[in-house]
C-alpha cells in the first residue's frame, strides 16, 4: 500500500473526529425528562384522568392532536367522545392547555429532550406561567 | 380428475364474479367502519345549509358604527394592526370601503354624493363558486360541504398567494412578519393567532356558530347586518332580502357572493 502511514493516520483522525459526541458525552448520565402535571386544575381534580389512559396520550398524542385538527378544522366536529363515554372539545388551547397550563414544565421538557420542535405555538397561544 | 374446457370457463366465471363482489362489499364496510369515529359536532352549534349575510347600508350610517364591527371582529379573531408605514402589509378580514371600489363598474358618471362617499362594509362574500378554493394547490382554503362557509385551514397553508390572485375582492391578507407583536394589547386567549407566511380572511366565525352564536360584526351591528341562511326560505336574511333591493359585489364573474347589501332601505329610526 503507498503512502500507508498518512492513510492510517488520516482515518485515526477521522474516526476520533467523528466519534467525538460520543467519547465527550461517555459515562455522563443526561437528566432524564420528568413531565410534570403539577398545575392547579390538575391538582383540583378527584381522579387525574386526561382525555384517555396516561400510556396512550405518552404513546399517541401527536397523532391524535392531528386527528382533532383535521376533525375540527376540516369537518366541523368539535366533540370528542372518549373510550370512557366522556365528551371533550377538541381544542388544544382550550381544553388541553386549560388543565396543563404549565407548557415549559409539561410540553417542552420531553420535546426538548428529543430535540422535537413542533410549531403548535406559532399560532397557538400558550397560557401565561408564573402569574 | 379430468375438467373439460367449458367447465373450466365457468368455474372460473363464478369465482371471478363472488371475488368482485366480495371485494366490494368489503370495500364499502370498511368505508363505514372509517367514517365513524369518536367524533361528533357540537350541540349548540347553529346549522344552515348556506350561510349567508344581508348588510342594510342604511343602518349603518357613520364610520364610528362601522369602525364598531371592524373592531369586534378583529378583537376575537386576533388581528393585528400593523405597522402604519407599511401599508401593503395591512391584515384585514372586514374593511370599510368606497362605492367606487367596492362595486366597480356601477358607478355612474353623475350619482347620490351620499352613495359616492358612503363607506360600505366589505368582507369576504363565502363565494358559492370560490375562486380561491379552485387555485389552492393544497387544499388550506377549501368550501365547507355542511354549510358553504370557505374556510381557511392555517396548517395547511404554504403562503404561495394564489387564492390572493384569485379572489376578486381582495379579501384575503398575507402575513409578511409575524402578526404577534402588532396585535393589540386585549388578545382572545380563547382563538389563535396566525403565524408568518400564511394567507387570512374572514371565516364567517365559524368558531363562533359552533357554540350557537351569532357572528362577531353581527352581534355588534344593531341589526344592520343580519346573519342567516340563504337556503332557508323563512330565514331572516331571506326575509330581508326578499322585502328589499340587494347588490352584490361583482356579481357579473359568477362567483355568487353570499353577502347581499340593502341599498337606499327604508331609514329605521
Amino acid at each position: 500500500m503507498y503512502d500507508s502511514g498518512k492513510i492510517i493516520a488520516g482515518l485515526v483522525i477521522f474516526i476520533v473526529i467523528a466519534t467525538l459526541p460520543f467519547t465527550l458525552n461517555l459515562g455522563k448520565a443526561v437528566a432524564k425528562p420528568s413531565p410534570s402535571i403539577d398545575t392547579p386544575t390538575i391538582n383540583q381534580m378527584a381522579k387525574k384522568q386526561c382525555v384517555e389512559s396516561k400510556d396512550h396520550m405518552k404513546t399517541t398524542h401527536m397523532q391524535m392532536l392531528n386527528e382533532w385538527r383535521d376533525e375540527v378544522v376540516r369537518d366541523g366536529n368539535r366533540l370528542y367522545i372518549a373510550t370512557d363515554g366522556k365528551e371533550y372539545n377538541m381544542s388544544l388551547q382550550n381544553t388541553c392547555m386549560h388543565c396543563h397550563s404549565n407548557k415549559s414544565k409539561f410540553c417542552d421538557e420531553c420535546h426538548n429532550f428529543v430535540a422535537v420542535k413542533p410549531y403548535c405555538w406559532d399560532c397557538h397561544i400558550a397560557p401565561k406561567e408564573g402569574v | 380428475m379430468s375438467i373439460n374446457r367449458r367447465d373450466f370457463l365457468r368455474i372460473a366465471g363464478f369465482g371471478a364474479v363472488l371475488g368482485l363482489s366480495g371485494a366490494s362489499v368489503a370495500a364499502t364496510v370498511k368505508k363505514e367502519i372509517e367514517a365513524a369515529g369518536p367524533f361528533k359536532p357540537d350541540p349548540r352549534g347553529l346549522t344552515a345549509k348556506r350561510w349567508g349575510m344581508a348588510i342594510d347600508m342604511s343602518k349603518l350610517k357613520s364610520d364610528a358604527e362601522i369602525q364598531k364591527c371592524v373592531d369586534a371582529c378583529h378583537q376575537v379573531h386576533n388581528v393585528p394592526e400593523v405597522d402604519p408605514d407599511h401599508p401593503q402589509q395591512e391584515i384585514k378580514w372586514i374593511w370599510p370601503e368606497s362605492y367606487e371600489h367596492a362595486f366597480p363598474g356601477n358607478e355612474g358618471e353623475f350619482m347620490s354624493p351620499h352613495f359616492k362617499h358612503m363607506p360600505f362594509l366589505v368582507l369576504c362574500n363565502h363565494c358559492e363558486n370560490p375562486p380561491c378554493v379552485r387555485v389552492c394547490p393544497t387544499k388550506a382554503t377549501f368550501k365547507r360541504k355542511t354549510d358553504g362557509i370557505v374556510m381557511m385551514d392555517m396548517h395547511r397553508c404554504i403562503g404561495c398567494r394564489f387564492c390572493m390572485a384569485a379572489c376578486p375582492y381582495g379579501a384575503r391578507s398575507f402575513n409578511f412578519r409575524d402578526p404577534r407583536p402588532f396585535i393589540k394589547k386585549d388578545l382572545n386567549l380563547e382563538f389563535p393567532t396566525r403565524t408568518k407566511g400564511v394567507v387570512e380572511k374572514c371565516t364567517f366565525c365559524y368558531e363562533r356558530l359552533a357554540k350557537g352564536v351569532q357572528p362577531a360584526c353581527a352581534e355588534v351591528s344593531n341589526g344592520a347586518i343580519v346573519f342567516g341562511d340563504l337556503e332557508d326560505s323563512n330565514s331572516e336574511v331571506r326575509k330581508v332580502i326578499d322585502t328589499n333591493f340587494t347588490i352584490r359585489r361583482k356579481p357579473e364573474l359568477g362567483t355568487q357572493p353570499s353577502v347581499y347589501y340593502v341599498i337606499g332601505g327604508k331609514d329605521h329610526d
